[in-house]
């Protein structure tokens, strides 16, 4: 699968290992290098989420390699659309465990991503990521470049643009523009930074400890 | 269901084969004007719209289906095989309705309030009419009253609720527990489908089948009424 690593850690070996959708990688980067986090980074392709079912079966031909060489792994994926079955894959794995949420807008827009989606649930959300990438992932990955009379069919039913900017900057924002003249929606920009992603990568980093495993093998719950 | 026995295919002269041969064919290209095109030669040849439905169409989608599962077809072929689909439906659902073509249930489909995702309600829809149901298509963001009294007004056997958002599909259960207590829940079967939904959810809120996609929605209604006939008929 295209995996791409990258070490934020250099030196002795870390003992935690991240496993990131390509849509959040970036982003988990640059938090990484903010907190001067030890960590192992391993990014899967975004466009996996065209076809979310993929995601579990991907990860699941990761998760026992990974699981056994770090002492923990942080999935970096919602339940992104896997209707429960990414969560039933690492059920499996007690050091394995992904960031709260059911996908990235909330993981960046909280609040403001819960209200507009509650107030205005004819919204199309971009990340900074989906904006730059939204030609070859929105338009192309939806076939609206072989099928434009396809645009009708996909979001007839859409009012809005929002913009959920992580790190806003002018090549962003052209690429938003662009997005939403393609869909002949208004555009919104709220800038979120990182959001809630922040202090819940954080919390898996540094306070999460898996519960060791080697001493309970007979599954007898502990007193 | 007599009088609406289609021949067997391998029965059917070779020239009407190899029509309703190229009409899958061109269905599954998404061409939809030459799926209009076929549609009328095979009328013009005599045959019945339900036969025409059958091997034009139905197959052509089946076919569809069964590669859009094994990932050798995407989304937007589907949509552009299904729009074929529906513009031959154009032409033909009046003369089902006039020869009486036979209705195997009535189906009441919509996505749930607060969500206005629709693609996959869609695709259901045209397939489950393709298959022989009476559908009746509430659209989007739909809440329990106006699912009530389409049950209610269509007699409906079936009712399927869409969802793609984890925040919207909990609503499903609020319609679930409204038909409970407009004492309909026994006479519907509630299918529901969507991006973020599994098994184990259509269980906790208790739907009677959860349908991972358009094709498996239409076996389970198919199954859903096949045991009601079985059910309602006199040993």
């Amino acid at each position: 699968m295209g995996e791409q690593r990258t070490r934020p850690s250099l030196g002795t070996r870390a003992e935690v290992a991240i496993i990131v959708c390509g849509a959040l990688a970036r982003e988990v980067l640059a938090l990484i290098r903010r907190h001067g986090w030890r960590v192992d980074l391993y990014a899967l392709p975004a466009v996996l989420h065209n076809t979310p079912r993929r995601i579990p079966e991907v990860l699941a031909e990761r998760l026992p390699q990974l699981a056994q060489k770090y002492r923990k792994v942080i999935v970096g994926y919602g339940d992104c659309g896997t209707g429960g079955r990414l969560d039933a894959l690492l059920a499996r794995y007690p050091n394995v465990r992904r960031l709260s949420g059911p996908h990235c807008y909330e993981m960046y827009g909280g609040e403001a991503y819960e209200r507009q989606a509650r107030e205005r649930p004819g919204t199309f959300f971009l990340t900074d990521f989906l904006a730059r990438g939204f030609r070859g992932l929105v338009w192309r990955g939806l076939g609206l470049d072989r099928y434009p009379e396809l645009r009708e069919d996909f979001f007839r039913h859409y009012t809005d643009l929002v913009w959920l900017a992580q790190q806003p900057d002018e090549r962003t924002r052209q690429r938003a523009e662009d997005a939403a003249q393609r869909l002949g929606l208004p555009l919104t920009v709220i800038p979120t930074g990182y959001g809630p992603l922040e202090e819940r990568l954080r919390y898996l980093i540094e306070d999460w400890e898996p519960e060791d495993v080697s001493e309970n093998k007979d599954d007898t719950p502990p007193p | 269901m007599a009088g609406f026995e289609v021949t067997p295919f391998e029965d059917l002269p070779e020239e009407l084969q190899e029509l309703y041969e190229d009409m899958q064919d061109d269905l599954y290209e998404g061409l939809a004007d030459q799926v209009v095109e076929g549609t009328r030669r095979a009328l013009a040849m005599g045959r019945s719209p339900h036969e025409i439905l059958t091997y034009g169409l139905v197959a052509g989608m089946d076919i569809v289906g069964e590669d859009f599962g094994a990932g050798r077809l995407f989304v937007p072929e589907v949509l552009m095989a299904a729009k074929a689909m529906k513009a031959a439906m154009e032409v033909l659902r009046p003369l089902l309705t006039q020869t009486g073509a036979p209705r195997i249930g009535t189906f009441v489909i919509g996505t749930v309030k607060g969500d206005i995702h629709d693609i996959g309600k869609n695709l259901v829809a045209m397939m489950l009419e393709g298959a022989g149901f009476e559908v009746v298509d509430l659209g989007i963001n739909t809440d329990a009253d106006t699912f009530i009294a389409a049950v209610r007004e269509h007699n409906a056997d079936l009712l399927g609720m869409s969802a793609l958002l984890t925040t919207t599909m909990p609503y499903m259960k609020v319609v679930i527990d409204r038909l409970k207590e407009e004492g309909l829940r026994d006479k519907v079967k509630v299918l529901v489908g969507g991006a973020p939904l599994s098994e184990a959810f259509a269980e906790e809120i208790g739907a009677d089948a959860y349908c991972e996609d358009a094709a498996v929605a239409v076996e389970v209604a198919k199954k859903f009424m096949a045991l009601k006939r079985a059910e309602t008929t006199p040993q």
